[in-house]
């Protein structure tokens, strides 16, 4: 039960940042935080039901994921701030309507 | 050979209508091809006609009643084309040969031959040579299904087809914005007394349940009286359309901007007399329909008296002519009001003939003499005495004098008018005397008098005056055919009534002298000392402008209402309104694009959330 509470605060905590920090590396940071959550209710819920090489594979990959990501939306926000010479987000703005 | 034509006479409607695809395809290429090719057709519609005659004298008495259809002799069993199926009720492709029709035909093809040939010299240096030839030929086989159909669909087809000819050969100068609408004026007038016809087709079919001759006309006895009347009335009134009666008359006149061997067969001679045709083909129907009868002899009075008055003060040849077709297809329908079809038919052969030929030679004048108006014509006859000698024929013959054609004919419309209602035969016997006047006013005019100073007149040349000779000939033999005629008809000839012809004789010379004398004053019209008379009588009675006042105009300017303010605001407003209101959602829609991905992902999140919610609170 507390592993569910703690992944539900994490994911709140990660969403909470996506959308409201102002620049890039944040939103990146948040959405680290964003994924920690459910790869930790799956670790804590694979425990509580007795684990398995599945489970452990299933979040091992999860774990790389996240590490590509991040590897990726590094390398985009350096792309975008040579571009733009910003990396606040609220900046951003060209493809409005 | 032609006997294949005379058994299955529809064959006559489709070779001339595939000729003229031959010509319009290979005519440019071959320069004699288009009137040989027209000329073909003619002559194949005179050998069929001619062949019919033959065979049905052969098979015996002329009178036959094949299944109540009172018709003369058939020359074959009709053959029946079933055309398409609605409902329970078959539309047929049929033709049939009588000795109605083949003396139609003969009529048609001869008028088509003189036309054809008398082309080739009129339209030499025209520009639309194949155009022309290839019409003509059109022509013929619209003509040659009118004439020889034995349903009621056939014929409206071939009514319709010889309308959409005339109509293309009246605009045949199509860069001439006169001829353009006299044209459409023509179609559209027309089209008012064709969908009458049509209505009235369909209210035989509809009650009768067929569309044959024989079946229709074998059922009318049986029919509602009224019914009978008003499919009759509706037919005479496609008939009045067709034949350029009051009130629809006004087209023929504008017609004349056509080049004129065509008013000669379509205007004069074939198509406008289409309408005294098909009532006699169809009298059965108007023997039962009085109402008919009465708007037939309404309209043909009325015509024959206006249009002969018109046509003492008109100034152009070919108006002249006009407004003499209209007079003359007027005595055709008071006959055929009071029920001397045969004699009606009778009056449209002979008119035919010299009709044609007057209208031909008129052409000849104006080939010869560059002009159309007869107060620069004069002296004529020295210059151009062949053309001449043939005008004279067809005039003595229009205005009535014996031994020519129109004697004969016009005292067998005398006559039967005069003894069914001798007030009706007083305002023919009026008509004649009109008919003498213009004939001797507008002889006198273009071959009379003294030359005019710059006048070049030359005569035409041999192709263009071996038709007039030829169509002389029946303009004066044809008259001593009526009886012939009237028997082979199966309508009981009556003798020529002496008292009739005199009188008729007298009034025509009475009248030739007036308007001999009329043409010598100084601007040759009749009324000429009365100027209002005179000039009602040369703006025709201010018909086109009555028409124009009282129909022409509403409609416009209703239709200028229903554009200025239904389109612009009703049609336009719902066209346009619809593409303003998509503009508007758009641009309200457009602001949710804030190009700000983190405002995105609150919507997305907001949503998710709403969709969980509303998940968990619907108990799932």
């Amino acid at each position: 039960m507390s592993v569910l509470i703690l992944s539900a605060t994490l994911f709140a905590l990660g969403l909470y940042g996506v959308l409201t920090r102002r620049d890039f590396v944040g939103v990146l940071a948040s959405i680290e935080v964003l994924i920690g959550a459910p790869l930790l209710l799956l670790v804590g819920l694979g425990a509580a039901f007795g684990g398995g090489a599945g489970i452990e594979a299933v979040g091992l990959l999860v774990i790389v994921l996240a590490a590509a990501e991040a590897a990726v939306g590094l390398a985009l926000v350096v792309a975008v701030a040579g571009r733009t010479r910003t990396t606040r987000v609220e900046e951003l703005t060209e493809v409005r309507g | 050979m032609t006997e294949v034509f005379v058994s299955r006479p529809l064959l006559l409607v489709v070779v001339p209508l595939v000729l003229a695809v031959v010509i319009a395809v290979l005519g440019r290429r071959i320069r004699v091809l288009p009137p040989l090719l027209a000329l073909a057709s003619a002559v194949l519609t005179i050998a069929t006609g001619g062949m019919a005659l033959a065979r049905i004298h052969s098979i015996g008495p002329a009178l036959h009643e094949v299944g109540g259809w009172m018709t003369s002799a058939l020359a074959y069993p009709v053959v029946m084309h079933p055309w398409f199926l609605a409902s329970e009720q078959s539309l047929r492709l049929a033709g049939a040969l009588d000795t109605l029709s083949a003396i139609m035909l003969l009529v048609v093809g001869l008028v088509a031959a003189s036309v054809v040939v008398f082309s080739m010299g009129y339209m030499r240096d025209d520009s639309g040579w194949v155009r022309y030839f290839a019409l003509l030929a059109a022509f013929v086989g619209s003509m040659n299904m009118l004439v020889l159909a034995s349903s009621l669909t056939t014929l409206f087809i071939g009514w319709e087809l010889v309308g959409a000819c005339s109509f293309l050969l009246i605009g045949f100068w199509y860069e001439k914005p006169v001829a353009v609408s006299a044209a459409i004026k023509a179609f559209l007038t027309t089209r008012v007394g064709d969908v009458a016809m049509l209505l009235g087709i369909a209210i035989l079919v509809v009650t009768t349940g067929t569309d044959t001759y024989e079946g229709v006309v074998s059922s009318i006895k049986g029919m509602d009286p009224g019914l009978v009347n008003a499919a009759a009335v509706c037919l005479a009134i496609g008939a009045l359309g067709k034949s350029a009666q009051f009130p629809l008359h006004g087209w023929l006149p504008d017609a004349m901007e056509g080049p004129t061997p065509v008013s000669a067969l379509i205007h004069a001679a074939t198509m406008v007399a289409a309408g005294v045709y098909l009532v006699a083909r169809l009298w059965p129907i108007f023997d039962a329909a009085p109402a008919a009868r009465a708007v037939l002899l309404g309209a043909g009075l009325v015509s024959a008296l206006g249009a002969a008055l018109i046509a003492t003060a008109q100034r152009d040849i070919k108006k002249v002519l006009a407004y003499s077709t209209i007079s003359q297809l007027g005595f055709m329908f008071v006959a055929l009001g009071v029920g001397a079809w045969a004699a009606a038919f009778f009056h449209l052969v002979t008119h035919a003939a010299f009709k044609a030929l007057l209208f031909l030679a008129s052409g000849s004048v104006i080939h010869g003499s560059g002009t159309q108006d007869l107060y620069s014509m004069g002296g004529l006859r020295r210059q151009m005495p062949a053309t001449f000698a043939v005008w004279v024929v067809g005039v003595l013959a229009l205005a009535g004098i014996g031994p020519l054609a129109g004697f004969f004919s016009k005292d067998a419309v005398l006559e039967a008018v005069w003894h069914t209602s001798p007030l009706a035969g007083m305002a023919l016997f009026a008509a004649t005397l009109l008919t003498a006047v213009y004939a001797a006013r507008t002889t006198r005019l273009a071959f009379f008098g003294e030359l005019t100073e710059h006048s070049h007149a030359h005569e035409s040349p041999a192709t263009m005056l071996a038709p007039l000779f030829v169509l002389a000939v029946p303009a004066v033999v044809l008259g001593f055919a009526s009886g012939i005629f009237a028997e082979s008809l199966a309508a009981h000839a009556e003798p020529l009534s002496i008292p009739i012809s005199v009188a008729a004789t007298l009034l025509a010379l009475l009248g030739a002298a007036l308007g001999w004398r009329a043409a010598a004053t100084g601007t040759g019209a009749v009324f000429a000392r009365i100027p209002r008379v005179s000039e009602t009588l040369i703006a025709a009675f201010h018909w086109d402008a009555f028409v124009a006042t009282a129909l022409v105009r509403p409609v416009t300017s209703t239709c200028r209402i229903l554009w200025a303010w239904a389109d612009r605001f009703v049609i336009d407003g719902a066209v346009e309104g619809s593409g303003r209101v998509t503009r508007g959602i758009a641009a309200a829609v457009a602001r949710l694009q804030s190009g700000d991905a983190q405002a995105y992902a609150a919507g997305i999140v907001a949503v998710v959330a709403l969709m969980m919610a509303a998940l968990i609170l619907m108990g799932r």
